[in-house]
């Protein structure tokens, strides 16, 4: 079984509709969204949903007022700044329960946060596994890592080939969880200046935790000038560019139909997302 | 007054506006411009600063002097992230895993932990034609943002406008940026996506309880649901911009909207009039 994370730096890169586009086109997969801060791909994929379950993570401190002496240590020692006038407040809380051990009356108890829902689906193209996170909730690494380990096991029980992720954007927590151990990432990446700029941080993420990295320009022909450039940054980094897909309203009609767009057209984008799963999964079998 | 610029995805635009507002207002007012996508930070690839100073983000992480340490293993269970670990005879640390939330040096009964600084990023500041530009860099291979982001925001200048480019998502580096704002500007695509990431991002910023205005990015392609939902919803399109190819352009090379298509200028000018009136009333 081999695992496909792709990422994009920025994210709006295209990077959902290429994983639409592939979950189409692999045969005997798992697909895995691992952007469970903004999760897209389910609109393309149709799922419904066969389980949901809750995910709870992390805590947060409460502190009893009755019990609180208000002596004022905790204030002083938290060093997240998230106890004011004796009261926590929750979105600054990290968590760490430094103040529940200090606290000379004992007031203050470590309550588990529900976190957000992960759900499994069936789609046409097999089951995805997805998530959500919670509304301003920490710990999107933990349900990343909670996403892969159960489209792990489904891919194990299902005899599948190949896991593929939608992954999170920048190179943060939740990048981190979802590269660690896959056996090839997929940059998409458009041909702007600042694009350039997140490749080469996404590239560097990637070699930090020793996963081989290909690259996919999209919209290659917005600027063909920088297109040049991510290639020859590419090559000096032995990184291979698997595919150009050219700028073309279709990939929009197709999310606006809410279908991949190979299976929306015939046309070049097509034909190009083709060619690019056939190198990729060359690829993910070499590496 | 604080302006962020969030979206709850990338590549919707964020920082074609957060440049474009910031050169729009610089010759009326004093204006800072805050790069909090620590992840990715890409302001200064459009406004090309003159960097005059940085000082590196660390967060404090213990040491073990073992020959004071009796193995007793009370770091090990105040530790809520699992960075510290009493093995037989020696102590165990997860740099990357700790928070620096101080608890096990200041727990240990034998006072035999100490801390020091783990180097995780660096925030720069400088001049970027008039603006105060600040951003903040998260080190390659490193986790935590938001102490990345804070740190930008302190050196944010209290009296100027500040505007705030933050990263994107819901999670903790957004809510680290958009805290203490004023206002908000949410911005997104006349798409299924863009329909979707922006309903978490409205929920976000209700939840944060800050006022908010959306601008809806390459319009013409896509369909209706954003408008429809913000309607229905009764949340303000402050402005508009469409799919065209010269701002695809101009944005692919690096140059600012405003600079490329000067009369953008005043209608980031009435953006920010728009605001005001939002923010004062
Ligand atoms: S748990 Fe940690 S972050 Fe939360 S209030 Fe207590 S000391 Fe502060
Ligand atoms: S400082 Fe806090 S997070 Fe770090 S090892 Fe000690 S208890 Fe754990």
């Amino acid at each position: 079984m081999r695992e496909l994370v792709v990422l994009s730096g920025k994210g709006g890169t295209g990077k959902t509709s290429i994983v639409g586009s592939l979950a189409a086109l692999a045969e005997k997969k798992v697909m895995a969204d691992c952007d469970v801060d903004a999760a897209d791909l389910h609109l393309l994929l149709n799922p419904a949903v066969r389980h949901k379950e809750e995910f709870w993570s992390g805590k947060s401190a409460v502190i009893d007022s009755e019990k609180c002496t208000q002596c004022g240590l905790c204030q002083k020692l938290c060093r997240f700044d998230a106890i004011d006038n004796f009261k926590v407040d929750a979105i600054s809380c990290e968590g760490c329960g430094f103040c529940s051990h200090i606290c000379p009356a004992e007031a203050i108890t470590m309550e588990e946060n529900m976190a957000g829902y992960l759900f499994i689906s069936d789609t046409k193209y097999g089951p995805l596994v997805h998530a959500r996170l919670g509304i301003a909730q920490e710990n999107s690494g933990k349900l990343v890592a909670k996403v892969r380990q159960q489209s792990k096991k489904l891919a194990g029980e299902a005899g599948a080939d190949y896991i593929i992720c939608d992954g999170p954007p920048g190179i943060g927590c939740p990048v981190v969880s979802s590269l660690s151990g896959a056996n090839m990432a997929l940059l998409v990446v458009e041909p702007t200046l600042s694009g350039i700029h997140d490749m080469e941080r996404v590239i560097g993420v990637c070699r930090h935790f020793n996963v081989p990295a290909a690259v996919c320009v999209n919209k290659f022909d917005i600027n063909e000038e920088n297109t040049r450039e991510i290639e020859k940054y590419c090559q000096s980094q032995s990184v291979e560019v698997a595919a150009r897909i050219p700028f073309d309203n279709v990939v929009t009609e197709a999310m606006v139909k809410g279908i991949p767009v190979v299976e929306y057209s015939g046309g070049a984008v097509s034909q190009e997302i083709k060619k690019l799963w056939e190198k990729v999964s060359r690829l993910l079998n070499s590496k | 007054m604080i302006i962020t610029i969030a979206s709850g995805k990338g590549g919707t635009g964020k920082t074609l506006i957060s440049t474009s507002l910031a050169l729009s207002l610089k010759d009326d007012y004093g204006v800072t411009l805050a790069d909090c996508d620590v992840e990715e930070p890409n302001a200064g690839i459009f406004l090309k600063p003159q960097i005059s100073g940085s000082e590196s983000v660390d967060i404090m992480v213990p040491v073990v002097a073992e020959e004071k340490c009796t193995f007793c293993g009370k770091c090990a269970k105040v530790c809520a992230f699992n960075a510290i670990a009493v093995l037989g005879s020696h102590v165990l640390t997860f740099p990357q895993l700790c928070h620096g939330c101080g608890a096990c040096s200041y727990l240990c009964p034998e006072k035999a932990i100490t801390e020091e600084a783990r180097h995780i990023g660096v925030v720069e500041w400088g001049d970027a034609r008039g603006i105060k530009f600040i951003q903040g860099i998260l080190t390659v291979g490193e986790a935590m943002a938001p102490p990345v982001i804070s740190r930008v925001k302190e050196h944010e200048s209290e009296q100027d406008i500040i505007i705030r480019d933050a990263p994107p998502g819901t999670s903790c580096p957004v809510v680290e940026t958009v805290r203490g704002s004023d206002f908000c500007l949410l911005l997104t695509e006349p798409t299924p996506f863009g329909l979707n990431d922006l309903k978490l991002a409205v929920e976000t910023v209700r939840e944060l309880d800050i006022p908010f205005g959306v601008v809806i990015n390459r319009t013409g392609a896509g369909d209706a649901g954003v408008e429809n939902y913000c309607q229905e919803e009764k949340i303000h399109v402050l402005m508009t911009i469409p799919l065209d190819t010269e701002i695809a352009r101009l944005y692919s090379r690096g140059v600012v909207l405003v600079e490329g298509m000067p009369e953008w200028k005043s209608r980031f000018i009435q953006l920010y009039n728009d605001i005001k009136e939002k923010v004062d009333a």
